[in-house]
């Protein structure tokens, strides 16, 4: 397969041919090792469409309910995969309904094509039917966007666009395409693109910001390192695990590092945050050296800035020089590809013990353990809770599934006690957020990765954001493990109204249709469980399953999560009730 | 909190279809004020070179200049201060005729980068440039006799520190 591939690839690269816009489009993807896209067809793309129709040997699309489903979706597949991620949308409300999935990837680091069909250029401006400005409207949100008027711009824009999406920190790049550009002809031959003259990918190592950096390491007392979704994007996993084992320092990690270092690795000390764990939050405001790598500061990470860390000296490794200083001041910045700083300190830094500062740690851990985690993951009052969830699922899967969470409580409850022991396996909306995410972003996982197990942990309403999307999972069979943690209320508003307004439940509960009817109308097969006898046998059923499978628990009402900082409070002000 | 100054920002780039989007979001999403632009073809062929004038506190500026940069088609952005800058602007005021012989208007003309381009039977035209300070003087001067229409135009601004744009755009190269 691998061969066939570089052989079209080849192929491509080397002729000259003439051949229309659209068609180009499909040739520049197949060079681009592309062969997987998302999408949803309309008037103003139906020539790519045509083409992908005479490709579909080489080039497989994948249909979605909605184009939002489609870009999650695609998101998914590149989480997992680390590829490009590939969208198809047409113009009008077929683009603006990417929106939502273009800032998410946007925020999220995450590499994506999206490809608009646009209005002919004859018309650009003129209010025809399915126009919209989605170049003025992406432009906050991507890394690079473009519109392409005529058929000769396509090989060098497409080129270009997965240059810039997948270098340097990665995101979402949307191409708009006029229809006219689409019809038009061109002489074809594709180059990769290596650069843009205008753009540096990665900035370059200052090996004085590696030496100063390993000095300060190599005298801190109490050294301790936050690590964010950058080890995962810049590949540095090995270097990462080799650089604290030599250092010995106690590693946090941020929502989107999750699965970067295995959960059960001894100088994993959890995760940081507003519902992290109590120990990394606490003891953020007592070590001596505070390493950051590959992470942004993001405020659900640090809480109140004016009381984080002030006590300490902060490095921070980062390949985005906007990121550096943004929210917190550093002492040193090593600027650069995470994995070439990582290697290049390893001779500067010498090994080092820190017993009795991982000691406490594990105090703290034990605090928290007996406050929260043990009655998270073994409850004892009567109502099923979504820690247990999560823990029957660990013990099926033996921390080997790719977690696709939603956004909320359950999601929460996910990134706390989902173990993994393999990276890329975590995949959330982190920094946006985006309710619906979860349900599409699985199936694109399961396209990424078919040999894992796909886990999809969603709330019940997320889940009705985007359950159109089951039409999908059933045309393509896609088999993705579904499990609604429903509680009747989007639990985490709710949470909020409960603990902040007073218990006024302002439009947070939620009357939900069957869920196990609705995904049985799928040819989805489909268990509901609400007492805690079922629940490992439905978990232990669902996961033997070899097709897409729904699992719908009914939790506790109000059930909150915890720990928790409070919005504004310092993170070593962190609540464990 | 930290005091609000003048910066003068420069940013060079490609000279491409909706870079200025691109660049205005970034003070859009930072909800500032931008008090006056000017973009230009700049020493260096094929780019250009913007010129914003905002009033922000310095260590916010600084986060946004990083962000101006971070843009694909952003080669290099900077931003100076009143005194590490020389700058320039100008403005038009158009008047009726009447006023034309009017020695007060000419006394006003006599000792400032000002004069006057256009006269026709109804109006005439004076021109003046300067800092900002002069030209508001001038439009302070002239609004008594009724300004028909009053234009000026964003600031131009050489910098005393080096920009390196060149070197810079060699060194990605």
């Amino acid at each position: 397969m691998e061969t066939l591939k570089k052989e079209i690839q080849q192929k491509i690269v080397e002729k000259t041919i003439r051949i229309a816009g659209a068609e180009a489009v499909i040739k520049c993807l197949l060079a681009e090792g592309v062969d997987l896209a998302y999408g949803y067809p309309g008037g103003a793309i139906m020539p790519i469409y045509d083409e992908i129709y005479k490709y579909q040997e080489q080039f497989h699309h994948v249909l979605t309910r909605h184009e939002q489903g489609a870009i999650h979706a695609a998101q998914g597949f590149a989480r997992v995969t680390g590829k490009v991620g590939m969208v198809f949308a047409t113009s009008g409300p077929g683009a603006t309904n990417l929106v939502t999935g273009i800032a998410d990837a946007q925020i999220d680091s995450t590499p994506l094509v999206c490809i608009t069909g646009q209005v002919g250029s004859h018309l650009l401006g003129s209010d025809a039917f399915q126009e919209t400005d989605i170049i003025g409207i992406s432009t906050p949100v991507t890394k690079w966007n473009y519109q392409i008027t005529k058929a000769s711009e396509i090989p060098e824009i497409i080129a270009k666009a997965f240059y810039i999406a997948k270098s340097g920190r990665p995101g979402p790049v949307l191409i708009d395409i006029t229809k006219d550009a689409q019809f038009g002809e061109l002489d074809f031959s594709y180059k990769k693109c290596e650069k843009v003259r205008s753009y540096r990918a990665v900035p370059k190592l200052n090996i004085e910001k590696v030496k100063e950096a390993a000095e300060l390491i190599n005298n801190a007392k109490k050294p301790f390192i936050v690590w964010g979704q950058g080890v995962i994007l810049g590949g540095a996993e090995q270097e990462f695990k080799k650089f604290i084992e030599k250092t010995n320092i106690p590693s946090a990690c941020t929502g989107l590092g999750l699965s970067a270092l295995e959960t059960a690795h001894p100088l994993h000390v959890g995760m940081v945050g507003m519902h992290g764990n109590y120990a990394p939050n606490v003891l953020t405001n007592s070590c001596d050296v505070l390493i950051a790598i590959g992470m942004r500061f993001d405020d659900r990470v640090t809480g109140n800035l004016a009381t984080y860390a002030k006590q300490a000296k902060v490095i921070h490794f980062e390949i985005d020089p906007a990121e550096v200083d943004k929210n917190v001041k550093t002492d040193i910045a090593v600027i650069a590809d995470v994995k070439e700083s990582l290697v290049e300190i390893m001779q500067y830094v010498n090994k080092a013990d820190h017993k009795n500062w991982i000691q406490e740690f594990h105090k703290l851990y034990n605090i928290e353990h007996k406050a929260v985690i043990s009655d998270q993951l073994n409850p004892t009052k009567e109502g099923l809770t979504m820690g247990e969830v999560i823990g029957g699922i660990n013990k099926e899967t033996n921390g080997d599934a790719i977690i696709v969470s939603d956004v909320g409580q359950h999601q929460m409850f996910a990134w706390r006690y989902a173990e993994f022991i393999k990276t890329r396996s975590n995949v959330t909306s982190g920094g946006l957020g985006t309710m619906g995410f979860a349900l599409p972003a699985s199936i694109g996982a399961k396209m990424g990765a078919p040999d894992r197990e796909v886990v999809a942990i969603i709330g019940d309403g997320g889940y009705q954001m985007t359950c159109n999307e089951l039409g999908t999972i059933l045309q393509t069979k896609a088999a993705v493990k579904i499990v609604v943690l429903n509680n009747s209320y989007l639990g985490m508003v709710r949470q909020w109204q409960e603990l902040f307004f007073d218990k006024r439940y302002a439009s947070t509960e939620m009357i939900s249709p069957d869920f196990v009817k609705l995904a049985e109308a799928y040819d989805i097969e489909a268990v509901r469980v609400s007492k805690r006898e079922d629940l490992a046998g439905a978990i232990k059923k669902m996961i033997a399953s070899k097709e897409a499978y729904f699992l719908e628990v009914v939790i506790e009402q109000e059930d909150n999560i915890f720990p928790m900082i409070p919005t504004g409070a310092s993170v070593s002000d962190i609540r464990l009730s | 909190m930290e005091e609000n100054k003048n910066f003068t920002v420069s940013v060079y780039t490609e000279n491409n279809i909706g870079i200025l989007n691109r660049l205005s979001a970034i003070f859009l999403k930072r909800h500032i004020n931008i008090e006056s632009m000017t973009v230009s073809k700049s020493e260096i062929e094929h780019v250009h070179r913007f010129t914003f004038v905002v009033i922000v506190p310095e260590t916010l500026i600084r986060k946004v200049v990083l962000q101006l940069e971070k843009q694909i088609e952003v080669i290099g952005a900077f931003y100076h201060t009143e005194d590490e800058i020389i700058y320039h602007e100008t403005a038009l005021f158009k008047i009726a005729s009447t006023h034309l012989y009017d020695e007060k208007i000419q006394n006003k003309l006599k000792f400032r980068r000002a004069h006057i381009i256009a006269i026709t039977e109804r109006y005439f035209v004076i021109e003046a440039s300067g800092l900002k300070e002069d030209i508001d003087n001038m439009y302070d001067k002239l609004k008594p006799y009724g300004l028909l229409q009053f234009v000026r135009s964003g600031r131009i601004a050489i910098t005393k520190p080096k920009m390196a744009i060149s070197e810079l755009l060699a060194e990605i190269n």
